[in-house]
């Protein structure tokens, strides 16, 4: 783990879990796999917290234990499950685009409580949902269920590991830590429940501002005393099914800038059936025929069979090379090439980052080097047609910032630097992991200076909150516009003014670090597909 | 074993630095080549005599590699050298691109955010405890919080100044504190940890006498005991003392 890795793991454990759950996550990713009684000496907190914290992380998927030799259960963390938490935002979203609100809002339980179970989901995400309705009107487990299922159909959800069931009675002590087993047929199976109810609407007589502390509230306690149909199967999220979810969207929409929307939706027709069939570390689809791809285009699309079979071939001869064509029995066999298609998509990041930050010439030097692949400096001044002078000072810079490398090729066997070939090339795969450590450093920089932002202006928001909490209580029991008026001067015109502006940076601030985990998302494709072939 | 040659080192230099510092870089290699003798060949100490500090103007300054294709031609003036570290901020050339905008940026910013905040929420954040402080050592009035919320008290008071009608003030005195006590449980969650069962009774039940009290018509500050004296004069200020 790099060191802006942790950096950045350390800020979003705080955010997200506080201080104590991030001083224990840290020292994990740090140190790896270790006991409780090493990380309690180590960092010098108590053994309640560090329990309470263990347990946050487990919960989270975040964490996992193992039982080693002598029965010590060892903790090891996982950095890069720590830092899918900037994604889930859009986790959430996909899953409000393909299953509106109740999708979204299932999603949004699961990434949030790490693991439930299907009884507890469907009730808490019916309650949620009759919220928002009108009043009258409540949301029916049933229909939550549905929706619950076809995220387990589609994949979006899975089964967490189950405990192991032994069968004879085991003689000796229970083991320190439970195995946890899970069956690859069984991962998607949703246990037959009943669910037969409806969303509770919370009673907004009990939530009156009358300073009781919300632990004596009493819980519900009808919904105690039934047994849990599904205890012990608990679900998750599967991001891995969500990534290659983005990954085809990023593919589908390169297509689309590339050519037309036509040669899109034939791609996506193509990606949509190979779904299933092709797991999601394949190099390439499995070859499908140009006639079934025709009868699986979504119905909309009325273009001809020839019509078809011109733009497979049009996509299969372009020199990106997304589709290639591996057969010709029935009516050619054409495949994806997701492994390629993610290189492409790497590269264009990588010549974008190039054009934004050093302009439009280097951006020229730079894709002819990646197109001629090794080039001396004379070569690159005479093909890009710049100046010596300019063509030597930007090929510096890029060579100072890791874009581009130096190949030495020796004439003589002692490496005379005057006999010796010095070929610029692009070592795409060192370069992506050069741009992917700079992504992580720059999330680690912009939520450092939200924080910031936030801290400074902290007596003001505080302030806003308070007046807009008194004008809220006082609407409630009804007063006159005057007063409310007068409460809202509270605020001077000047703070407004510095209200608006720090909400307008952190606004920024937040889409950048959305904007930059596009980016971390295509380059971590692209490597690991690359680490997978090796 | 290969020789330490010094187009390794020149190469390194090369690699390794910005062009600005290049030519400093070149600057020291050419400097370290003048310490450490002859620039075409590994001397051996024994012939030190004969190699002396310097090639004695007859190899002076020639090196191993072509300076021409480093880009420093004949004659040319060397670039001037650094003298400071690269600034922090170094100036932007060029302007960013402006972030996508658009409805689904915008639900997806909003999604964030609104994770963050309840995230904060939920029971997995665990926040850091109070630190045990031993209270016979200190006065018994500060366990209690009554000071602390007449002090809390008057500071949100002193934005009332305008003369309301006395019932007036008492209703918003009333969710002044309903409001306090919620801002003071928030405050309390994050600064202090209610880990003991009987911090929290005492506490409520010093909540159940501040509301007792309130429900009187004389206002909280007829039965001050003298301890806000000097502060109250304070918040007094810009008001006319006749």
């Amino acid at each position: 783990m790099t060191q802006a890795e942790i950096k950045l793991c350390s800020l979003l454990l705080q955010e997200h879990f506080g201080e104590i759950v991030e001083k224990i996550g840290v020292h994990l990713i740090r140190t790896g796999s270790q006991p409780i009684r090493v990380i309690v000496h180590d960092t010098r907190t108590s053994l309640d917290q560090v329990k309470k914290a263990l347990c946050v992380l487990i919960q989270h998927n975040l964490v996992i234990y193992q039982v080693h030799r002598r029965g010590m259960v060892e903790y090891e963390a996982q950095c890069s499950r720590v830092l899918r938490m900037l994604r889930y935002p859009r986790y959430i979203y996909t899953a409000k685009t393909l299953y509106n609100d109740t999708g979204e809002l299932i999603v949004e339980e699961l990434l949030l409580n790490g693991k439930m179970t299907m009884s507890a989901l469907v009730k808490k995400v019916a309650d949620r949902l009759t919220e928002t309705m009108e009043d009258g009107k409540t949301m029916d487990y049933a229909e939550v269920s549905c929706t619950f299922v076809r995220l387990a159909d589609t994949h979006f959800v899975q089964r967490c590991p189950l405990v192991h069931a032994t069968e004879n009675s085991d003689p000796g002590p229970p083991p320190p830590a439970p195995t946890l087993v899970i069956n690859e047929k069984d991962m998607f199976l949703v246990p037959k429940l009943s669910l037969i109810g409806k969303g509770k609407r919370r009673r907004s007589s009990e939530d009156d501002a009358t300073g009781e502390p919300k632990a004596k509230r009493p819980k519900h306690t009808t919904d105690n005393k039934e047994p849990i149909p599904d205890d012990g199967i608990y679900w998750q999220a599967n991001l891995d099914r969500f990534h290659q979810h983005f990954r085809d969207q990023a593919i589908v929409s390169a297509v689309a800038n590339r050519m037309d929307q036509t040669s899109s939706e034939i791609v996506r027709t193509m990606l949509r059936m190979s779904e299933v069939t092709t797991p999601s570390s394949a190099p390439f689809t499995q070859p499908l025929s140009s006639n079934e791809i025709f009868r699986s285009l979504p119905v909309g699309y009325n273009i001809s069979k020839q019509v078809l079979d011109q733009y497979l071939t049009l996509l299969a001869d372009d020199p990106l090379e997304f589709v290639g064509k591996s057969g010709d029995s029935g009516g050619g066999m054409y495949i994806i090439n997701l492994h390629k298609a993610l290189g492409s998509l790497a590269t264009a990041s990588l010549e974008s980052v190039v054009q934004e930050r050093f302009g439009s010439r280097c951006a020229r030097i730079f894709r002819l080097v990646l197109q001629k692949k090794h080039l001396e400096q004379k070569q690159v001044e005479d093909f890009a047609m710049i100046p010596a002078k300019e063509a030597k000072d930007m090929l510096y810079k890029m060579l100072s910032e890791n874009f581009i490398s130096l190949q030495e090729i020796p004439k003589t066997p002692d490496h005379a630097p005057s006999r010796t070939f010095y070929l610029y090339t692009v070592n795409i795969l060192s370069a992506a992991r050069m741009l992917l450590h700079r992504c992580y450093k720059s999330i680690a920089n912009l939520i450092e200076r939200r924080q910031f932002e936030t801290k400074e202006n902290k007596r003001l928001l505080e302030k806003s909150q308070r007046v807009e909490a008194i004008i809220a209580s006082m609407q409630a029991t009804g007063a006159e516009a005057a007063q409310l008026q007068e409460i809202e001067e509270m605020i001077t015109a000047p703070e407004r003014q510095q209200l608006e502006t720090l909400k307008h940076n952190v606004n920024k601030l937040d889409a950048s670090e959305i904007q930059v985990d596009e980016t971390i998302f295509l380059l971590e494709s692209y490597i690991e597909s690359t680490m997978k072939r090796q | 074993m290969v020789p330490f040659s010094h187009s390794h080192l020149l190469l390194l230099t090369v690699r390794l630095m910005t062009y600005s510092v290049l030519t400093q870089c070149l600057a020291h290699y050419f400097f370290m080549v003048f310490l450490t003798g002859s620039l075409n060949s590994e001397a051996p100490s024994t012939m030190a005599s004969r190699g002396g500090g310097r090639g004695q103007g007859r190899g002076r300054g020639q090196l191993t590699f072509n300076t021409e294709a480093v880009g420093i031609g004949k004659g040319d003036a060397l670039p001037p050298s650094t003298l400071q570290p690269s600034p922090l901020f170094p100036p932007l050339e060029f302007y960013p691109v402006p972030l996508p905008s658009g409805e689904e940026g915008e639900y997806v910013l909003a999604l964030k955010q609104e994770l963050r905040g309840a995230m904060r929420q939920l029971p997995y954040f665990i926040r850091p405890a109070v630190p045990k402080r031993d209270w016979r050592r200190l006065p018994r009035e500060l366990r209690i919080r009554v000071r602390k919320l007449q002090k809390d008290r008057s500071t949100i008071l002193v934005p009332k100044r305008p003369p309301k009608t006395t019932e007036y003030k008492e209703e918003t005195i009333q969710k002044l504190e309903t409001l306090e006590k919620k801002e003071e449980e928030l405050t309390s969650e994050e600064d202090e940890e209610k880990e003991e069962e009987e911090k929290e009774e005492e506490e409520e039940e010093e909540y159940d006498e501040e509301e007792h009290e309130e429900e009187t018509d004389y206002i909280m500050s007829y039965f001050d005991n003298g301890e806000d004296f000097g502060g109250d004069s304070d918040d007094h200020m810009d008001e006319a003392i006749y």
